[in-house]
């Protein structure tokens, strides 16, 4: 139990730091996401849509944030390390695996947070919104599971593309746009009709800024489900994305060893 | 169950499927280790020697346990590899030469303290134990410095170090010198005698190509090429199987035809190549008196002699003696790939 907090902390650390080291995450983690939002946000003015769209692209530019750090810092990231060779000495000690993918996750998803909350919080000055929010405690919830069934997915990926090898990268480029679009980042999913949205809901983001909207606007009335609702559903999510992740680490490891394929680099 | 032994391996086999591209169905298997038997004693020194591809790092791989072996069993101190993993992580560490560790953003300490969590270390043993590696790489005034300010062969004795932290009972070293100075792989490899003399218990595998390397390091060698060990004992001994033949190495100007050499009587084993704008040629003889047979044969051909030395055997003269072929020679013709 120790060895597995050591390993998650372990692991945890370089993204940390990275956040402190990396000067660069301000221009591309926070000014370049804000020039998107307030991209939607003019055309949502001049469009005169209703106010409270602004709150909705700014939430929505917040969350982009973790959808890129999970395609780009997870799934792809087991690939990488297969390249740099830290795959075969984290298969190599005596630790939990899933604890490594775990250390991964949660460094990406604190170091992800400050850039989340530094588009939220300059977003809202410059666009002067006012957030009002209905349940504190359902809105931590809706965040936690969102998170928890995000960065299981995440992790998930990481085992899946190390099996597609060099293609992982254009994997990820082809699961980034339509994501932003499908997971409705910048409108209301339920724009987008019922089914559309149902298969949307499949990518934990979706439902968890669908939920957050509802409870930071409650003067909108464009929620897909009740809260509550996809609160069960997002729970129900984050078991099985984890559990399917960490079935899946077990087949990688498995996979790597049998073949002999996945430890060795360049293919 | 034979506790005796830190590394055991009965009738290893290792095969590769190799896989073509463009989806033609043939897929040729490639045996990598062919039937290795092998025991290493606890508190030995035990050198892997073999060409680019005879499997060494194969071994290494089935014996860390990061790839199954095809058949056969292995056990590292007495437990089996593929049957219980993570008890065999416990004990081991592994260092590959040309390969660096972490992240480039992360300082030298910070990068292998981070491995050190990975085998629970409190941070109190992991700090002592980094910095005495340190001091030991010659790396402590780079301590604090990132990663990715090193140069290629500081990041190698960085990974070098990170070997060593958990204080492993077997470690295993593939090709650790390689790409390093002369003098930091001196001081490399009298670290890495010192580390299993003074640690009752302790066992140490390197695999090297470098035939000085394991004559001065290893209590014993085994020989290895394609998939198979050829021999293996002490250094003393492997060169004492050679007592009594004469071992001469000749450089003459080039020549096409090396092949009449090895068949001229009293020539026990031959072989010949290439190298730098002349042509080497390495005997070794029953009876000192072939030689005047060989000077003529040598002069008949057109060719003529540039140097001609008699030297005490050595493992790469076992080498030649065991596979016909001199391991630069096999090196060349597989143009080493690895
Ligand atoms: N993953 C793999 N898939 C297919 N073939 C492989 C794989 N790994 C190694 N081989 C083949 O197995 C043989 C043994 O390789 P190995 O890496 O064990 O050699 P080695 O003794 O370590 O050589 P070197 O001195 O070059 O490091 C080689 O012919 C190599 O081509
Ligand atoms: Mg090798």
């Amino acid at each position: 139990m120790i060895l597995f907090l050591r390993t998650v902390l372990g692991r945890a650390y370089p993204r940390l730091i990275g956040i402190q080291r990396e000067k660069s995450w301000l221009i591309f983690g926070v000014f370049l996401p804000l020039l998107g939002v307030s991209a939607y946000v003019f055309i949502y003015k001049a469009l005169k849509s209703p106010p409270e769209f602004v709150g909705f692209v700014i939430l929505g530019g917040a969350m982009t944030a973790y959808w890129l750090n999970v395609l780009w810092s997870m799934a792809t990231q087991f690939y990488w390390e297969k390249e740099t060779g830290n795959l075969q000495l984290y298969l190599m000690a005596p630790t939990s695996r899933m604890a490594i993918l775990m250390g991964m996750a949660f460094g990406g998803l604190v170091s992800t947070s400050i850039r989340a909350a530094a588009i939220l919080i300059v977003g809202s000055l410059i666009f002067s919104v006012h957030f009002t929010v209905v349940s504190w405690w359902q809105l931590i919830l809706v965040f936690l599971f969102t998170m928890v069934a995000l960065y299981g997915l995440g992790m998930l990926f990481s085992s899946l593309f190390l099996l597609f090898g060099r293609e992982a990268w254009h994997l990820s480029s082809l699961l980034q746009e339509p994501i932003y679009f499908l997971s409705g980042f910048y409108f209301p999913i339920k724009s987008l009709g019922y089914w559309v949205s149902i298969g949307a809901s499949i990518v934990p983001i979706t439902l968890g800024l669908d939920a957050m909207r509802q409870l930071v606007m409650p003067s909108a009335k464009w929620g897909f489900l009740s809260v509550d609702e996809e609160l069960g559903i997002l729970l129900v999510m984050s078991i099985v994305f984890v559990f399917v992740a960490h079935r899946a680490l077990l087949y990688m490891e498995n996979l790597a060893r049998r073949e002999g394929r996945l430890t060795i680099r360049g293919q | 169950m034979s506790h005796s032994w830190a590394i055991e391996t009965e009738n290893l086999v290792r095969i590769y499927k190799v896989k073509h591209k463009r989806g033609d169905a043939e897929s040729a298997p490639f045996k990598a280790l062919d039937g290795v038997n092998s025991q290493v004693g606890t508190g030995e020194l035990f050198g892997l020697l073999g060409p680019n591809g005879a499997g060494k790092t194969t071994l290494i791989k089935i014996l860390t346990t990061l790839l199954l072996p095809t058949s056969g069993t292995a056990r590292v101190d007495g437990v089996d590899v593929a049957a219980n993993p993570q008890e065999v992580r416990r004990r081991i560490n592994m260092v590959s030469g040309g390969d660096t560790c972490g992240y480039g953003l992360l300082t030298v300490e910070e990068n292998l303290w981070m491995f050190t969590q990975f085998y629970g270390l409190d941070n109190k043993t992991a700090r002592e134990r980094i910095g005495k590696m340190l001091e030991i790489v010659g790396l402590q005034d780079k301590a604090k410095s990132k990663s990715y300010q090193l140069s290629t062969g500081q990041k190698q004795k960085m990974n070098f170090a990170r070997g060593f932290l958990n204080d492993p009972k077997i470690l295993f070293l593939d090709e650790p010198t390689l790409g390093l100075d002369v003098q930091t792989s001196r001081v490399l490899r009298k670290f890495v005698k010192q580390w299993v003399r003074e640690r009752p218990g302790r066992t140490l595998l390197l695999t090297t190509h470098y035939m000085a390397e394991a004559d001065e390091l290893c209590d014993r060698v085994a020989i290895i090429n394609q998939g198979k060990i050829l021999a293996c004992d002490t250094p003393a001994n492997l060169k004492k199987r050679l007592q009594g033949a004469s071992v001469f190495k000749l450089h003459v100007t080039p020549l096409e035809q090396t092949e009449l050499f090895s068949d001229l009587p009293g020539v026990s084993n031959f072989s010949g190549h290439r190298r730098n704008g002349h042509t080497e040629l390495n005997f070794i003889l029953d009876d000192e008196n072939t030689l005047v047979k060989i000077l003529s044969a040598v002069q008949q051909s057109g060719a003529h002699l540039i140097s001609l030395d008699k030297h005490e055997p050595t493992l790469e003269d076992v080498f030649i003696d065991l596979v016909g072929k001199s391991l630069s020679e096999i090196e060349e013709q597989t143009g080493s790939v690895s």
